[in-house]
């Protein structure tokens, strides 16, 4: 039925005689996590699609007022957990503009690299999971093959393979190691063979293809005023992209395209993730060849950041800074000001609002989640559509419920 | 000693200054800054004249919105911080506009009309800190149940307790 018939208002007039409402979740594996649905069917068409969301809620951002600065960052790992670390580097991004901290050569550049590992980690899932729901399961087996690479990847690094906790205020937890680099360097030139592949399974399968074009379109004024921002946003032809809009880490040293499309449906926001991960694996290449020397901690009087962690265990001085970096009375103080930082995560812009009060804790730690204001345009990307292409849209905004709910 | 060249968002936040002189004649607005960021406070008695010039002056994003509890705060004079965190699309030009409430009287006017986005984030403060936004399209609890008594990231919530378990009605097997 066009849309234009389902939105004249005599016609719903007769036709709420004969809706039905279908509860979609919130245990069902097309939600991935636990979100609900309430749709208003009319046969198969989907007249109404209302999210009803908060099961996962776990009052985060009020932990985030009682943890300091470094605690809360095993917090914020359990957020977006498809992509643990940028949520890390976001938390701190934000916490170091408060404090005024300038990172390291050597710290930005790792974490640029896993910033977007954690790109292509996110993306990897996003594509391989709608693509099983929408009935493929050979590109997801593809996808979650690399996926335990860069797992294997941050294991080396953090020794935790999912909640890393790998960054810390001013620096990172361990520095890296020369196999490490190699690990990278393999990953690097594996990559584009596998994405051949996958993409080839997905992009060019005509009943992928089929049940995604033309499905959920978001219009770029829609976009734009209802807050959509990263992969959704540029589907639907807002490019923009914080990484070069509003350069952080060492973004700035290196060649990368920004990815976008007219299209405004579900293929175009799957299109883009796509090309995403290829310029993710650019950004990577360029920066694992030129990892610069020098210590992962900022400097500075020493009091703002944690010591190395070898420094720790080797000698006095780095044990009394540990000791001094975790007591209250003795850690450094954030300014009474507030600051709103943004990185661009996967999703989308994952931004942090902190106040601080003069402590090393945050008054007020803010989330921005990115799925939180996609999912808010569900509805409306909804409109027009079958029952069967919720799944192909649920998937394609890619909707984290830990991060939505937090 | 060398001029610095302003930095284009400064050039571009005076021409948003001059343009919101225009448009809020008036209206008292406090501008401060701090690490490159630009804040504005403005007059909760006014708001829906105050947003509406923000988007007039190129603001057509809203990012963010989120309310601060300052009860415990030093040298804080009033109780709610409503933050609206908003951003040019087209030129990147971010800006924090602010306002204050205090008790009795937590209603301030939705800014739905305003950006379409605010809708879940105004139930989210609603949720949290019991901030009722008139004129709001759908308003009712985002992520807690809607029997929920309290607004827990008020700063007078505690964080350690029994919860909130046994405030719920239990329902039993024949009722439901």
């Amino acid at each position: 039925m066009p849309l234009e018939l389902l939105e004249s208002p005599d016609l719903n007039a007769n036709q709420r005689e004969g809706l039905w409402t279908l509860n979609f979740g919130p245990q069902h594996p097309a939600t991935h996590t636990t979100l609900r649905l309430v749709l208003q069917l009319d046969g198969e068409m989907v007249i109404d699609a209302e999210p009803d969301i908060g099961f996962l809620h776990s009052g985060f951002e009020k932990l985030g007022e009682v943890l300091d600065f470094n605690q809360y960052v095993t917090i914020v790992d359990r957020m977006n957990y498809i992509s643990p670390m940028a949520n890390e580097i976001a938390w701190h991004h934000a916490v170091e503009k408060l404090l005024g901290i300038d990172l390291t050569p050597r710290c930005k550049y790792i974490r640029t690299i896993f910033a977007e590992l954690m790109r292509i980690h996110d993306h990897l899932l996003c594509l391989g999971t709608c693509v099983l729901d929408l009935g493929g399961a050979t590109a997801f087996m593809y996808a979650f093959n690399e996926r335990e690479a860069i797992y294997e990847i941050c294991e080396r690094a953090s020794g935790q393979r999912f909640h890393t906790s790998y960054t810390r205020v001013g620096g990172l937890l361990y520095d890296v190691t020369d196999d490490w680099v190699t690990m990278v360097r393999d990953f690097v030139r594996n990559f584009p063979k596998v994405y051949r592949d996958f993409s080839g399974l997905l992009m060019k399968n005509r009943i992928f293809v089929e049940r995604t074009r033309d499905v959920g379109v978001l219009s770029r004024e829609e976009a734009i005023a209802g807050g959509a921002t990263g992969p959704v946003a540029r589907a639907s032809g807002v490019v923009r992209d914080l990484r070069r809009d509003e350069p952080y880490l060492a973004y700035e040293d290196f060649d990368f395209d920004v990815c976008a499309s007219q299209g405004g449906d579900c293929y175009a926001r799957f299109q883009v993730r796509m090309m995403e991960m290829l310029e993710s694996i650019k950004i990577i290449e360029q920066a694992v060849e030129n990892i610069p020397a020098g210590p992962i901690f900022a400097a500075g009087t020493g009091k703002e950041s944690m010591p190395d962690k070898r420094e720790v265990y080797r000698s006095i001085e780095g044990l009394i800074h540990h000791f001094e970096s975790v007591m209250p009375n003795r850690q450094m103080q954030a300014p009474k000001e507030s600051v709103y930082a943004a990185t661009e995560s996967p999703n989308g812009e994952l931004g942090y609002y902190i106040v601080g009060d003069g402590s090393f804790r945050a008054y007020r730690a803010r989330t921005r989640p990115p799925s939180l204001l996609h999912f808010s345009l569900f509805s409306r990307m909804m409109r027009g559509c079958m029952l069967s292409d919720v799944v192909a849209v649920l998937g394609s905004i890619n909707i984290i419920a830990a991060e939505l709910d937090r | 000693m060398t001029t610095e060249t302003p930095k284009p968002s400064s050039v571009e936040i005076d021409a948003v200054k001059v343009t919101l002189a225009d448009s809020l004649v008036g209206v008292a607005l406090e501008w401060s800054e701090f690490r490159d960021q630009y804040r504005v406070v403005f007059p909760a008695t006014e708001l829906l004249k105050c947003l509406n010039a923000f988007k007039s002056a190129g603001f057509e994003q809203l990012s963010d919105l989120t309310a601060v509890d300052l009860l415990e705060y030093s040298n804080a004079t009033d109780r709610f911080e409503i933050v609206y965190c908003l951003l040019n699309v087209d030129t990147g030009l971010r800006m924090i506009a602010k306002t204050y409430l205090n008790e009795p009287d937590l209603t301030i006017p939705s800014a739905t009309s305003v950006w379409s986005g605010a809708d879940w984030l105004e139930r989210e403060v609603y949720d949290m800190y019991g901030i009722l936004f008139s004129g709001h399209p759908n308003f009712k609890r985002l992520l807690l149940p809607q029997e929920f008594q309290s607004f827990p990231m008020r700063k007078d919530y505690p964080v350690k307790g029994r919860g909130e378990r046994h405030n719920f009605p239990v329902i039993t097997r024949a009722e439901s």
